[in-house]
């Protein structure tokens, strides 16, 4: 199944989906070093979103999302790819400093709500340019 | 609808003012182009908050600009650090990281910053002028410059605000435009008993439930006396945009935007009004604290967020009228305010009365208080709010009488009359 989107970040990644329930803050609600979800009354708290093909629906805009996700990014424990309902500038600002400073960071893609029941936690994707794959099973 | 750049800013991608320069205006490129942004626009400052160490890799960050030469092309000051560079002993940090917040410091120096490490830079001399685009971060201080100076900026987050003080250019989006610091909401506090209004306390109280009733919504507020003080504006701002990420209020008959509500609503009527009562207030004062105030047991006392003024500093020191704090007592301010106590001579009573001054710092973003847990007594919103998550301390709040007096006396002291 493929799902079309505005291309944020350019880039290509592949991992298993984890599709978030609810609103996720990186600062504060991800452990740096990690990955691990800390936001103690977040429904996926414990898991984590290193190698992820990350689905979030929305964010909360602590303005040092962007830190923590370069944070993640130098050290090996960011999600493979970011796929994004909403534009969040301040998060996608720590993959953009991360390029500049030459480390890999992850593509990013904005998908529409109607496509978003397709996304399943678990399921292998592979995402390329404006296309999001997705595994039947 | 695509960016367009002006020919100075495509010299500068071409490395006109240095390769540093170039990197900076690359990643305000890419957040225009993210935000939608059709242009860039010039900004008169710039207050950084990445200068607060979060991780080893803002440090690369901070030292890759001022090692490729990058320059500050506006005033530009900086927000808090995670160390208390005047009286390096009050902050507890390990070796590793006092050494890269340190670093992280020095290289905002390097570029050019005004080290100012204030969280309250509108009282430490950089007040732009009403209707000046500027690129700030610091929540509070984006609410304040925002509403009470009636300058247009965004939350800029790390990074993106240091970038915007190397280029001196912002994207051109949200509330740097007109039409979108117009007011929507009304809240109307006229019925509030006017004591209440009065009381300095009320400001953070009312500041947190707006945050969270408003939230990112621009609100205009009746009912506020006309000379209402710029540290009470401050209280409120802090506390309303660490519940609501709030950026933008408007007081009808104080801040500039909004000299009478025609001009706050722009001649349209508020989408909703919002009327909080008396007893709402009770319940938001109640819920700033996480502490149960059973026991009376109180370890700490911390005021100063946003950073003390010189005359609230002076509040202090009458509160205390000679006696002194049986708690830790820490008063968190900027190093502009400690060089005015100092050159006033109420240093000595500061000391006399107990109280650790915490300067370039303070108590919720490093580790200045003891062990990692206990009960913090506060009057600040903002403390409150963060206190739990990041010192591992219960919040109580009450006003400033009440936590002076809960230092003397070493056991929580509050004067409930005002609220009850």
């Amino acid at each position: 199944m493929e799902l079309r989107g505005e291309e944020l970040l350019p880039g290509a990644a592949s991992g298993a989906l984890l599709v978030l329930d609810a609103p996720l803050s990186f600062w504060g609600g991800v452990d740096p070093g990690s990955g691990r979800i800390t936001q103690v009354r977040h429904p996926q708290v414990g898991q984590t979103i290193a190698g992820t093909i990350l689905a979030l629906p929305a964010t909360i805009g602590s303005s040092s999302s962007s830190s923590v996700l370069l944070e993640l990014i130098a050290g090996g424990r960011a999600p493979a790819a970011l796929v994004l309902r909403d534009v969040d500038a301040i998060l996608l600002l720590g993959a953009v400093v991360a390029r500049e400073l030459g480390w890999a960071a992850p593509p990013a893609l904005r998908i529409e709500a109607a496509g978003w029941d397709r996304l399943v936690t678990g399921r292998h994707a592979a995402l390329d340019g404006g296309r999001l794959v997705v595994d039947r099973s | 609808m695509s960016l367009q750049l002006s020919a100075e800013e495509e010299g500068l991608l071409a490395g006109a003012a240095g390769p540093g320069a170039a990197m900076a205006l690359r990643i305000v490129s890419e957040a225009a182009r993210l935000l939608g942004a059709p242009r860039l626009l010039p900004v008169a400052s710039a207050h950084i908050d990445g200068c607060l160490y979060h991780g080893d890799s803002g440090v690369a960050f901070a030292e890759r600009l001022a090692g490729l030469g990058a320059r500050v092309a506006v005033p530009t000051t900086t927000n808090v650090g995670a160390l208390d560079l005047l009286r390096p002993e009050n902050v507890r940090l390990d070796p590793h990281r006092r050494a890269m917040a340190l670093r992280l410091m020095r290289a905002h120096e390097a570029v050019g910053c005004r080290p100012t490490w204030t969280c309250a830079p509108y009282q430490a001399g950089h007040r732009p002028a009403c209707g000046t685009d500027v690129a700030w971060g610091e929540s509070n201080a984006v609410a304040f410059v925002n509403s009470v100076l009636g300058a247009r900026t965004n939350r800029y987050g790390d990074f993106l605000d240091l970038c915007c003080a190397i280029t001196g250019r912002a994207p051109d989006s949200g509330l740097h435009r007109p039409e979108h610091r117009r007011a929507t909401l009304l809240v109307d506090v006229t019925a509030l008993p006017p004591r209440l209004v009065a009381e300095p306390a009320f400001y953070p109280v009312f500041g947190a439930w707006y945050g969270q009733a408003v939230g990112q919504a621009v609100g205009a507020i009746a009912g506020l006396p006309k000379d209402v003080g710029e540290d009470e504006l401050k209280a409120f701002a802090a506390a309303a945009a660490s519940t609501g990420a709030v950026a933008l209020f408007h007081v009808i008959g104080r801040t500039p935007e909004a000299p009478d509500a025609e001009a706050a609503f722009g001649g349209q009527p508020p989408d909703a009004v919002l009327r909080p009562d008396a007893r709402s207030l009770a319940a938001q004062r109640a819920g700033l604290s996480t502490a149960s105030p059973e026991g009376n047991r109180v370890d700490a006392v911390a005021v100063g967020s946003p950073h003390l003024s010189a005359g609230e500093f002076d509040r202090l020191l009458a509160l205390f009228a000679g006696r002194r704090s049986r708690l830790p007592f820490y008063a968190c301010t900027g190093r502009h305010t400690l060089a005015a106590l100092e050159q006033g001579g109420r240093r000595p009573a500061l000391d006399e009365a107990g109280i650790t001054v915490v300067a370039d710092t303070c108590v919720v973003v490093t580790p200045v208080l003891r062990g990692m847990s206990g009960v913090l007594m506060t009057n600040s919103g903002k403390f409150a709010h963060y206190a739990p998550g990041n010192t591992g301390y219960a919040a109580l709040f009450g006003s400033l009488s009440d936590c002076v007096e809960t230092a003397v006396a070493g056991r929580l002291y509050r004067d409930e009359s005002l609220w009850s």
